[in-house]
């Protein structure tokens, strides 16, 4: 004879796994929630630096350019660049958390942006910048290539100061950047180097000839193979 | 939040945990049943038992075969060794000849018919209470019979099945299989502790006679007769049990193809016996076997083969844009990513259940090792198991598919 089914045992089955898959569940969350708090904290220490060398400049005025570093800042963003990128693949990118997360980070960007930009001029950095506008919709096809493009000139030139920002996002700094350099949704990639729009994708060789010739002297010849 | 291809992997997880889940309740519940017995038996009776071996072209592994059952310790006088010759065009029938001179031996010789056919001439000889195959390739344990017989002591037990072990292993795919068949030997304990068997494998399963001269004989079905057999008994509610502490010895496919030709074979067997049997599917009357262990066998398909699926496209996607990216850089030999910052684990939930299930699956070969072995060193054979299957599997369960859906029967070797 065929064993008769025992269904209690089945319905227990079910509850195990259940509870296995919540306790999954929450393990990951909790995780993933500490991995956001430690983005959180970053942007902190970012935005401490920025207030802090805003502050300094001002009380300096013109006098004195000493003391203002602008190499660790920039790590700071690119590890925060790095992270963000991260979860957002592997977290979810349609969280509330990290599109505020992302919001921050572009805040930061642009304030990093204008004051070293002042900073440049003011106490002769020899500093290029780029804007790079990008987006996660289907019609930036290049943006992907565009991406690798900078991140190898980001390497190559540490001192090159790139901050990209999501096209779409919505941010009244943001939108007012956008208007400010008449970026258009087609075509992306779009890039502002040294203040001069360049829409559509540039390759290494391209923006090499549009930044500084000191910059090129700064390459780490040993990146490149 | 989810995406389909999210979800469909969550339910696939699910019923992966559930399954191994399953198995380990039961294991639990029943630990008592999957002791091994150790040394000889004293059983209250000794069944008369025929053991029949169907060989084609077994010239090198037929002479140990029948050494391994004239060694059983069972008595003489209860034992009956069938050999058929199954139309073998190498020196195996002059092999066999050299065993004519115990008494317990017969010898059958025919022109080649397939193995069900080879099984059924000598069932036409049988006149004992018991009655079982080995393969020719396959060695028995010595303590083998009188464990699996003493199944039979239950008035109700129409069939048992041993534990099957590789045979001296060597090599890569050979000890992959090792692993296999040791996690096989905890599943099919829980399988037979539920009624859920679906397979008397060939290697030394042991019938009443009586299901024979009640149920027929052995049928072609698809080159898997062990598998119809066991579908044709749980139709007709006989009692299939599992003796885990009974070893027999089968020498496996050495090559990636051999073992695909075998897997094959089987897989494209157990979905059409399935489809022959359907009835069976999802009907409570038939026990755990139709809501539990036939669906976990073709969810085990559909799972791998959508896991296999979903790797090929993210290594595809990977490639393509490792292409894109060299085309557009070039090569950019930079390793600063090797200082590896704790961030970058993946801690999403499905990659934590999926750790989870490996986890279960590798629980299950650590006990079925220590139902055999008695013991369980960790060994490197698990990651060659697990990595060996998970690259080649997909290709026979795929074949398998299409074969089936196209209706073309593989060929045996």
């Amino acid at each position: 004879m065929n064993q008769k089914i025992d269904w209690k045992k089945y319905i227990i089955v079910f509850f195990i796994t259940l509870f296995l898959f919540i306790l999954g569940f929450f393990i990951s969350n909790s995780i993933n929630g500490q991995k956001l708090e430690q983005l959180k904290s970053i942007q902190d220490t970012i935005a401490i630096d920025i207030l802090s060398s805003e502050i300094q400049f001002s009380l300096m005025g013109e006098l004195s350019c000493k003391g203002l570093d602008d190499s660790l800042l920039s790590q700071e963003l690119n590890e925060l660049a790095r992270k963000l990128e991260f979860s957002e693949s592997n977290i979810d990118a349609s969280s509330d958390e990290i599109i505020s997360i992302r919001k921050y980070y572009s805040l930061l960007e642009i304030k990093d942006y204008l004051l070293m930009k002042q900073l440049s001029k003011r106490c002769d950095f020899k500093s290029d910048f780029v804007l790079y506008f990008y987006s996660n919709e289907s019609n930036c096809g290049d943006c992907t290539r565009q991406g690798y493009v900078l991140t190898t000139l980001r390497k190559k030139y540490p001192t090159l100061r790139v901050y990209s920002f999501d096209y779409n996002l919505s941010l009244s700094p943001l939108q007012s950047l956008i208007s400010i350099y008449k970026i258009q949704e087609d075509p992306l990639p779009a890039l502002v180097i040294n203040e001069e729009l360049h829409t559509g994708f540039q390759s290494v060789e391209t923006i090499e000839s549009l930044i500084s010739p000191e910059l090129l002297e700064t390459a780490e010849e040993d990146l490149e193979m | 939040m989810f995406g389909i291809s999210s979800i469909i992997l969550y339910l696939l997880l699910f019923v992966a945990v559930y399954v191994q889940i399953f198995f380990l309740i039961t294991f639990i519940e029943r630990r008592k049943e999957t002791y091994r017995r150790q040394g000889k038996l004293n059983l209250k009776k000794y069944f008369s038992t025929t053991i029949i071996v169907a060989c084609w072209n077994e010239e090198k592994t037929i002479s140990g075969t029948i050494k391994s059952l004239l060694n059983l310790s069972y008595p003489k006088d209860k034992l009956k060794i069938f050999i058929v010759d199954d139309g073998s065009t190498d020196h195996t029938w002059k092999i066999m000849k050299k065993f004519e001179k115990y008494f317990q031996v017969k010898i059958f010789q025919k022109e080649n018919g397939g193995k069900h056919t080879a099984l059924n001439l000598a069932l036409d000889y049988v006149d004992t209470e018991l009655v079982g195959c080995l393969d020719a390739d396959s060695f028995v344990d010595q303590y083998a019979l009188e464990r699996i017989t003493s199944y039979f002591e239950d008035q109700e037990t129409m069939a048992v099945s041993p534990s099957i072990i590789i045979h001296k292993p060597k090599g890569l795919i050979q000890i992959t299989q090792e692993i296999e068949y040791y996690m096989a030997v905890f599943i099919k304990k829980m399988l037979g502790l539920i009624g859920g068997i679906y397979v008397t494998p060939g290697p030394f399963s042991i019938y009443r006679k009586k299901v024979f001269d009640t149920l027929g004989k052995f049928r072609p079905a698809y080159n898997t007769e062990d598998m119809e057999i066991a579908f044709r008994m749980q139709s007709n509610h006989y009692k299939i049990n599992q003796c885990h502490d009974a070893y027999v010895y089968t020498v496996a496919p050495h090559s990636v193809r051999g073992l695909y030709k075998q897997r094959l074979r089987w897989i494209y067997g157990f979905l059409n016996n399935t489809i022959d049997y359907r009835k069976i599917l999802f009907n409570p009357k038939y026990g755990n076997l139709s809501v539990f262990s036939i669906p976990a066998g073709v969810f085990s398909i559909i799972a791998f083969l959508y896991v296999f699926a979903m790797l090929v496209y993210n290594f595809l996607n990977f490639m393509i844009n490792k292409l894109i990216q060299v085309n557009t850089v070039g090569v950019n030999l930079n390793f600063e990513n090797l200082n590896y910052d704790l961030f970058f684990i993946n801690t999403q939930s499905t990659a934590l259940l999926i750790i989870l299930t490996y986890f279960l699956i590798i629980t299950s070969i650590v006990i079925g090792t220590r139902m055999y072995k008695g013991r369980f060193s960790v060994s490197v054979r698990i990651i060659y198991f697990i990595i060996t299957y998970s690259l080649i599997a997909p290709f026979w369960l795929l074949r398998a598919v299409y074969n089936t859906i196209v209706k073309k029967q593989p060929s045996w070797r």
